[in-house]
């Protein structure tokens, strides 16, 4: 991992950072590199209210506000910007504007790396609505001045498609805090979080798969 | 949330009946669902904040803990949901039924309220 001036990541549901990345923005943020999580929607439709259901419908909005407040404060993230979105409904904005919205962010942060979904390859309709507007925002800024792109993808055509990850970030170290992060988001981690704990195979896989290493794509956009 | 109990849920739809209510009716197999199994089609729908006036709303089914719930609407139409298990009366007064799948995640959902749900 390079000394970033400033890492920007941008996802649209509380907990997008937690499985695949909180690894990554815990090592920048120990090595001294600002980091801005900016979470676009509260991720208030999810379909997981807590196993067994402790939210409804209703209250899944503030519960998962805390949810991903208490991750930012395991990770020691200090700028979380909650973009207020409903989820699901990203795609539907009108074109352009969620772009627009990065754009001020980028404008205001001036971020030299960005984190989030790779287009085409991230499954859920707003992983993709937000890579577009990510690749849109920074398609429109002079190529000079461009942040670089570290995207996650795990679409089942992945590997086929993409090859292997050219980002391999180790994460030794860090796997209880990002355990804890996973387990700050309890109403949607609840079966992961006992997989991790179970000392069977498929419990040493799952170890295997979120606690070692974090994977990304880098990405040129011409 | 608790599981449904038939008697007071028809007692809550009886009290919203004949006045203009909010709903918020949901039904989903979840985004990931094609993900997790290809063999399933994702197939999903929410309507939020829709004002409608009911004249008669029935619960029925309960093989298994789940039932069904009808609302016949004053202006001939319906609402009708699948597949509900719980059911709350959060601190909004906001009258909540949903339906969870096997797995506990929710399948389905009808809330009605007479003040608009959160936005």
């Amino acid at each position: 991992m390079e000394k970033e001036r400033h890492v920007l990541v941008v996802f649209p549901h509380p907990d997008d950072e937690a499985f695949g990345v909180s690894g990554t923005i815990m090592k920048y943020i120990d090595s001294g590199v600002p980091v801005t999580y900016a979470c676009l929607t509260y991720g208030d439709m999810g379909r997981s209210l807590g196993y067994p259901p402790f939210a409804t419908r209703e209250s899944l909005h503030d519960i998962r506000k805390q949810e991903v407040e208490k991750s930012a404060k395991i990770m020691g993230l200090t700028d979380l910007r909650l973009l207020g979105y409903r989820d699901k409904t990203l795609e539907f904005e009108p074109p352009g504007h969620l772009a627009s919205v990065i754009k001020d962010m980028m404008d205001e942060l001036n971020p030299s790396r960005i984190i989030s979904f790779y287009p085409g390859y991230s499954v859920h309709p707003d992983h993709e609505a937000t890579a577009e507007a990510v690749l849109k925002a920074v398609e429109d800024m002079p190529p000079s001045e461009r942040p670089a792109l570290q995207l996650v993808a795990f679409a089942k055509s992945t590997l086929d498609d993409l090859g292997d990850p050219d980002i391999i970030n180790d994460i030794t170290g860090y796997e209880d805090k990002k355990e804890q992060v996973m387990a700050a988001h309890i109403s949607q981690t609840g079966p992961l979080l006992k997989r991790l704990a179970a000392g069977t195979v498929e419990g040493q896989e799952a170890r295997e798969a979120y606690l070692k290493l974090e994977q990304f794509y880098s990405y040129d956009i011409d | 949330m608790e599981t449904i109990d038939r008697g007071k849920v028809q007692e809550m739809l009886n009290q919203y009946q004949n006045q203009p209510v909010y709903i918020h009716v949901e039904i989903t197999s979840g985004v990931y669902a094609d993900h997790l199994n290809e063999d399933v089609f994702n197939a999903g729908t929410f309507l939020r904040n829709i004002q409608v006036e009911y004249i008669q709303g029935a619960i029925r089914g309960g093989k298994d803990g789940a039932y069904r719930v009808g609302l016949k609407l004053v202006n001939g139409g319906w609402i009708y949901v699948l597949g509900l298990t719980h059911y709350a009366i959060n601190e909004n007064d906001e009258f909540i039924m949903h339906g969870f799948d096997h797995d506990g995640k929710l399948a389905s959902a009808l809330e009605i309220s007479s003040n608009e749900f959160f936005k």
